[in-house]
């Protein structure tokens, strides 16, 4: 089934810059029970970004009206914890098509780019560095370029190349996924089968 | 060169391997349960797709479930919702479901085990992260999000890149009070609660050889919580002891047949690891986590670290924490008076736990100031528990035994730790809101978290032990 296709995008970001940022924070799971993937966007971050009497606080970054983007950036470890996709579903459904981390948790990784949300691993420094611009500037952009694999601070010209998997990177220029891949293999899996 | 006892198991399952592709892994048996296959259920219909072998897929509901009053219908809707589209998905889709009332349902990685459906060698995948459970019986088995769950429903196969290997032995003699959950918590508050990210890890030594099937399953469900994408202990006799018999294991001539493979189940001497740790059982205390990620664990004598020991940008983060658990720098959380105590989860709501607590509380009771859960991992779990008269024993020490499910691990169903309040939990995930919004844990084992429970505060069983030693 055709998935939406990543290349390219140039934009402002939305930093948040807490380390080791677990899925039960991105969606509780108090918000997992919906049976679709749409609507989860509205409890992105949700007791971060909401009070006890869903109040929004008035702190919390995605509750500021300067900031705003396509990108999140956070700090290390991102999206450890649990396998729920919905965290990458929430991130999508929110308006997130990039995240860009220093690390980040594999399980979360993988749902991300299943789901045509590009993780964008950086060195320490150059987090270091968007997170300096965007604090210098909160309309600094940001140039993610996945076909040439580099993001770029777009204000100081400053770049670093990021590591995707050539197959991820493929299906997600092209809008493939990976069942269409494996179903094209159908045969070799019952000859699998057969010699068990 | 030798190979390792995990790269046998994949080599042993690869269907197809193309140079610049992820492998095309075969899964013997995917676990699926209410909240993380619904989307792929739908999946399927959209592209008009059968689920490929149901006969290889079990399914159980746990995530949602109440612990109390399991007969009557589940109060909350979206949880009822979520509950029944599972049964009408299994049904259409013609897979086995252990749902509610029945009596093999219960967590799924208590479930897969105790039915002999998780075996040496296998590989299993579920959408759910402590699906690494199952690898104490040298198999390998990881959490998978929805997307995949769907693959494997379609084909039986995962997509999927191979890790590195890293090997973590622990040697020596445990001291009287540490166990299985102490000496996971210490590995991962020495490495982090990044530390395994990227491999899978083989957990070795003599001390690791020593553990019973449930402690090694409490060891291998925490692999996650140091990030790694799978843990995994070669099978011995407990292994093969544990598994006979069960309901699924194999019978007779395919029992041998069996057994004589899984003993080729093993990393060769000479095999290479990508990583390779060592640790000393002589320095495990009894555990605790003090922060709001699992890597955040100290001796339950120690006391919390400085702000100042942490580099600068990490400060923020550390800071952020401890505000949210209520503690200061260099606090010491022994003593520190509890509101909760939860004994259950997937990592320790096995038989061997619940009776371990009983045998600590029997005669004891609990402080005034704590509520205590005491949620079975499984039907069977609780059965057994009743057949032994554990549930008597936790009745006079006002433990309630409850009925089997997730419970308050992770605050989707009934079984939520209020905010603000304390709760040591015998859980896997300390993360803010883990346990209800703005609820705050301390993981711990089941003994610490029962000793806890008698006092009403942070409490070291190794004073218990003592005692009991001086009568």
């Amino acid at each position: 089934m055709a998935t939406k296709i990543f290349k390219h995008i140039q934009t402002s970001v939305v930093p948040l810059p807490i380390e080791n940022i677990d899925t039960d924070q991105i969606i509780p799971a108090r918000f997992l029970k919906a049976t679709t993937r749409e609507g989860f966007g509205n409890n992105l971050f949700r007791d971060w970004r909401f009070d006890g009497n869903d109040n929004p606080k008035a702190d919390f970054v995605l509750n500021n009206p300067n900031f705003g983007g396509k990108i999140l950036v956070a700090g290390k470890n991102f999206g450890c914890g649990s396998s729920r996709e919905h965290a990458a579903w929430a991130r999508a459904d929110y308006g997130f098509d990039a995240v860009v981390s220093s690390f980040f948790a594999d399980i979360f990784k993988g749902n991300a780019l299943n789901n045509g949300l590009l993780p964008v691993q950086v060195s320490e420094d150059f987090l270091k560095k968007i997170f300096d611009a965007v604090f210098a500037d909160e309309h600094a952009v940001i140039e993610i370029d996945l076909v040439d694999q580099f993001i770029k601070i777009v204000a100081t010209g400053e770049q670093e190349s990021f590591e995707v998997n050539p197959y991820k990177k493929a299906c997600m220029t092209n809008g493939y996924d990976d069942i269409d891949y494996i179903l094209s293999k159908k045969e070799l899996i019952t000859e699998f089968e057969t010699s068990k | 060169m030798g190979q390792t006892l995990f790269d046998k198991i994949w080599d042993a399952h690869v269907v197809s391997s193309n140079e610049g592709f992820p492998d095309i892994l075969y899964i013997d048996t995917h676990f699926i349960h209410e909240v993380t296959s619904p989307q792929a259920f739908d999946g399927l219909r959209q592209r008009g797709l059968p689920v490929f072998r149901p006969k290889q897929t079990v399914a159980t509901a746990d995530h949602n479930v109440p612990t109390w009053n399991q007969h009557l219908p589940i109060k909350e809707e979206l949880s009822r919702y979520q509950v029944d589209m599972l049964t009408k998905n299994c049904a259409e889709f013609g897979i086995e479901l252990y749902g509610l009332g029945h009596p093999f349902q219960g967590i799924v990685h208590v479930i897969g085990p105790e039915l002999g459906i998780t075996r040496p060698g296998g590989t299993y995948v579920c959408g759910d992260s402590h699906t690494s459970t199952h690898g104490a019986f040298g198999a390998i088995a990881f959490g998978i999000g929805t997307s995949q769950v769907e693959q494997v429903m379609a084909t039986q196969c995962l997509l999927q890149q191979r890790p590195k290997r890293m090997k973590i032995e622990v040697n020596g003699k445990l001291q009287k009070g540490v166990g299985a959950k102490d000496i996971i918590l210490y590995i991962i508050a020495q490495i982090s609660a990044a530390g395994g990210t990227g491999y899978a890890v083989e957990y070795a030594g003599d001390t690791i050889r020593s553990l019973s099937m449930e402690g090694r399953m409490t060891i291998c469900n925490m692999s996650i919580e140091m990030g790694a994408r799978c843990g995994l202990i070669a099978p011995d006799e407990t292994t093969i002891n544990y598994v006979k018999g069960r309901e699924f294991a194999p019978k007779g001539e395919e029992w041998d047949k069996a057994v004589a493979y899984w003993k080729t189940l093993y990393s060769d001497d000479d095999a290479a690891f990508d990583s390779v740790l060592s640790f000393r059982a002589e320095d495990i205390e009894p555990m605790i986590t003090y922060g709001t990620n699992p890597g955040m664990g100290i001796g339950v004598t120690q006391h919390v670290p400085e702000t100042a020991s942490f580099e600068a940008k990490e400060q923020g983060s550390y800071k952020k924490a401890l505000e949210y658990m209520g503690l200061h720098d260099d606090e010491q959380l022994l003593g520190k008076p509890i509101d909760y105590v939860f004994i259950g989860s997937c990592t320790n709501s096995r038989i061997e736990d619940l009776r371990q607590v009983a045998e600590f509380v029997k005669g004891k009771h609990k402080a005034d100031n704590v509520t205590v859960w005491v949620v079975p991992g499984s039907k069977q779990v609780q059965e057994q528990a009743i057949r032994e008269g554990l549930d008597k024993v936790f009745d006079a020490a006002g433990f309630p035994l409850r009925e089997p499910g997730c419970s308050a691990c992770l605050g989707m169903n009934e079984d939520k730790i209020p905010a603000g309040k304390y709760c040591v939990s015998t859980s896997n995930r300390n993360f803010e809101g883990r346990q209800g919004p703005n609820s705050r844990t301390f993981l711990a084992s089941p003994l610490t978290a029962a000793a806890s429970a008698i006092t009403g505060k942070v409490t070291d069983i190794r004073e218990f032990l003592k005692e009991k030693e001086l009568v």
